[in-house]
């Protein structure tokens, strides 16, 4: 089926950021379009998740060039799961950086700039093109530069030069291997390279590039040997930027690397364990990591490469089962992680501080807050009817078919060392009474109860959408995993996708 | 011609990782810069050199007759130019302003802040 | 720097450079050319200009900052983009007037996308430029 209404997601957003940037240094308005446009937005997401859900994929040939030879747009169930999900974290970003943001920032393009990565990211979900996906990684990440380093303190001057350095030899990397991949098959289109690639004699070649992919994708979504720039750079931005990095960068990495890894290099089983290795590593490494850190901030950063191991081990165990609790994980993880920056935005509001030791009697001064705040930690640590439980039900079956027990201690261990983590910061900064302040330090003023009323609901009211909405994945649990286990078919037969892209004929020719 | 190509892809690929390696700033910006336009000159030679026949067919036939070269590696080369363009104005500009911040070029000295865990 | 000979010559070549880019603007359909390289020589036209002239009479001339152009040429590149929507084709197709115009030629809705991406390529690069050479 075709249809233009799928680039709509994207285009909106880019109309979006062209009108912000006429309406350049107008705080006001800028606010007030950023929100309504991020309303409409996650309505055509949600029409557009219906509409792939019920009449299934839909494309969209760019320029009217037929399939492999020009840009193709696709919208699966997958790309608008995807799209969905970044909407719904888009909206709680923008209301919460009406206020979360300040007014400096603001001058120097927050919301356009914020836009135009919105935008790179529905475009990299909605892409069919491998080239196209490096340009729509390159907005994202150029985008995210900018917001990184807005401001221009000297700790996110620092952690800017680690992200820019290790992001740029990502692309470089992916650049490379694209020029491999175009060598060998002469094509770009992913649904394309899908048959081309199983044809390829040189078996060994192809290995390559794929791993090469999985270099620079690894690199952005922050796997085992490659992870270190993320926790050095991640808590110097403001809370919002660093909800929108924590919850969505990493991820669209993930995303690509499920997209080629079912789609285009069906993995071998050298690949697999491969992937299962890097997974426990992945698993071990970010969960010792968030042991010894005291920073809020520095913490989370660690449960997210920690937490991006659960998806790796998806793609280890390579069975539909394990695939569903990986993407069930991953929708999970979106909106969790971004609440979890936005919580510890409003933290430092409260306290001046996100050092945990310096922390406490959050409890005592703010119950109802505190609660809500609760509900989202135990949704990332996986107490049973909260979402993180569900998936890693899916890995543990998988990963215990497959009998690949040393994947199921690291997920064990991983999950306890959250849960310890979790529970750790839960005693330091909301039950334990604040510690008296050092002589030579000046008392710091609560920056949240001298806000007007409005601006408090604005701070908290993204935090509990988005509880609301990791509630639903706990309590719905029943209808994501329906959607996961859809997507998982569909990558473990991608008939249906490449018939939609190149018409009936091109499985024939096979 | 693909020898030499081959050979200056090495060496723009080596020189590249070596000066990213290098503990200035500076050194690793080149470094990058360099490794990008050896991705580039990668993607032209996977396409396929073709020496004067650019695909565009001639008025007195209808179908290509000789081997053509290749529009799309072209276009790549310039859509990552353009790319590689913007960021390194950034970078360039962020290198400023991270020297004027530490007054250091030295990549080991931006880890003050990593000290507090 | 004030050098008597290049400002005189840069005050001539600033209307033939920019007409210069218009030109390679036009014939980029089937020629090599486009907007990106038109873009690209007219910001060296006001390059130029600023160099013999001094930042701030070239601001002068512009009247408006350099950085409007690239909202503009995006919202021209956006709208010559959806232009195929009215009529049902996708998104980008390109849609020919039926009659050639006088010296251009036949007029296409890509020329409309590449004069939005001459606007921004003048507005990125002399943001780019203006910036730098203010902050040195």
């Amino acid at each position: 089926m075709t249809s233009n209404f799928i680039i709509l997601p994207l285009l909106l957003h880019m109309a979006t950021a062209i009108v912000l940037m006429f309406l350049w240094k107008r705080i006001t308005a800028q606010r007030i379009i950023s929100v309504i446009s991020n309303i409409v937005i996650l309505i055509v997401g949600i029409l557009l998740f219906m509409q792939t859900w019920k009449t299934g994929i839909i494309t969209m040939q760019a320029g009217n060039w037929p399939a492999p030879f020009g840009i193709t747009f696709v919208a699966d169930v997958f790309s608008s799961t995807m799209v969905l999900f970044t909407s719904i974290s888009a909206l709680a970003v923008s209301i919460y950086s009406t206020v979360g943001i300040n007014r400096a920032r603001m001058k120097y393009g927050y919301f356009p700039i914020f836009h135009f990565l919105f935008m790179g990211l529905n475009g990299a979900f909605l892409t069919g093109d491998v080239f196209n996906l490096y340009v729509w990684f390159e907005i994202v990440i150029i985008s995210s530069f900018v917001l990184m380093t807005l401001g221009g303190k000297k700790p996110q001057m620092e952690s800017a030069i680690k992200y820019v350095a290790m992001n740029m030899l990502a692309s470089v990397i992916f650049l490379t291997a694209i020029a491999i991949l175009y060598g060998l098959t002469g094509s770009l289109n992913m649904a394309d390279l899908s048959i081309k690639i199983a044809q390829i004699e040189n078996r060994g070649l192809v290995n390559i590039t794929g791993l090469l992919f999985f270099i620079g994708f690894g690199i952005k979504s922050a796997v085992f040997p490659l992870y270190y720039w993320l926790p050095s750079s991640y808590h110097t931005p403001p809370s919002a930027i660093a909800a929108i990095f924590g919850g969505l960068l990493t991820k669209v990495g993930i995303y690509a690397l499920f997209r080629f890894f079912t789609l285009i290099f069906i993995p071998n089983e050298f690949i697999t364990t491969a992937f299962s290795l890097i997974a426990v590593a992945t698993l071990i490494t970010g969960a010792l990591g968030s042991i010894i850190k005291r920073d809020m901030r520095r913490m989370f950063s660690y449960l997210i490469v920690c937490h991006i191991g659960f998806m790796i081990a998806g793609l280890g165990l390579f069975t539909e089962v394990a695939l569903a609790g990986a993407l069930f994980y991953l929708f999970h993880d979106i909106i969790v992680k971004t609440n979890l920056f936005l919580v510890s935005g409003i933290i430092y509001r409260i306290k001046g501080t996100m050092n945990m030791p310096k922390l406490g009697g959050l409890y005592a001064e703010y119950p109802k807050l505190s609660l809500i705040m609760a509900i989202v930690f135990f949704s990332l640590v996986g107490i049973p009817p909260l979402s993180g439980f569900w998936p890693k039900i899916n890995l543990f079956q998988a990963g215990f078919f497959g009998g690949n027990y040393l994947l199921i201690v690291a997920m064990i261990i991983a999950s306890f060392v959250t849960l310890y983590v979790i529970a750790k910061m839960w005693t330091e900064a909301f039950w334990k009474t604040a510690p008296p302040l050092d002589p030579d330090e000046k008392a710091y003023i609560d920056g949240f109860t001298v806000l007007r009323p409005f601006s408090k609901l604005l701070l908290v009211f993204p935090v509990v959408m988005l509880m609301m909405v990791s509630l639903y994945i706990g309590f719905g649990a029943e209808n994501i995993m329906v959607i996961s286990k859809h997507i998982a078919a569909q990558m473990m037969d991608t008939s249906p996708y490449i018939k939609a892209v190149l018409g009936n004929e091109a499985l024939n020719i096979q | 011609m693909e020898l030499l190509f081959v050979v200056l892809i090495g060496v723009l690929y080596g020189t590249g990782i070596y000066l990213m390696l290098r503990r200035s700033m500076v050194k690793l910006l080149v470094g990058l810069l360099l490794l990008g336009n050896g991705a580039n000159l990668l993607i032209f030679l996977l396409g396929d050199l073709v020496k004067g026949n650019p695909p565009v067919i001639s008025p007195d036939s209808s179908v290509f007759t000789a081997v053509y070269a290749d529009p799309i590696p072209q276009s790549l080369i310039l859509t990552a130019i353009v790319i590689s363009f913007g960021l390194q104005s950034f970078a360039i500009i962020l290198l400023k302003k991270v020297y004027l911040a530490t007054g250091s070029d030295n990549l080991d000295d931006l880890n003050t802040h990593d000290l507090d865990i | 720097m004030k050098i008597i000979l290049l400002k005189t010559a840069a005050n001539y070549l600033l209307p033939l450079l920019l007409l210069f880019s218009v030109f390679i603007l036009l014939r980029g359909h089937y020629e090599p050319g486009g907007g990106f390289v038109g873009g690209l020589i007219a910001s060296i036209a006001f390059i130029l200009h600023s160099l013999a002239n001094g930042l701030d009479s070239t601001k002068a001339l512009l009247k408006y900052s350099p950085f409007y152009f690239i909202p503009f040429g995006l919202s021209i590149a956006i709208l010559s983009g959806l232009a195929p929507l009215f009529v049902g084709e996708p998104f980008m197709t390109v849609l020919w007037f039926e009659n050639p115009l006088p010296v251009i030629g036949l007029i296409g809705s890509a020329l409309f996308f590449d004069i939005g991406v001459y606007l921004v390529v003048i507005g990125v690069t002399l943001t780019i430029l203006f910036t730098i050479s203010e902050s040195v």
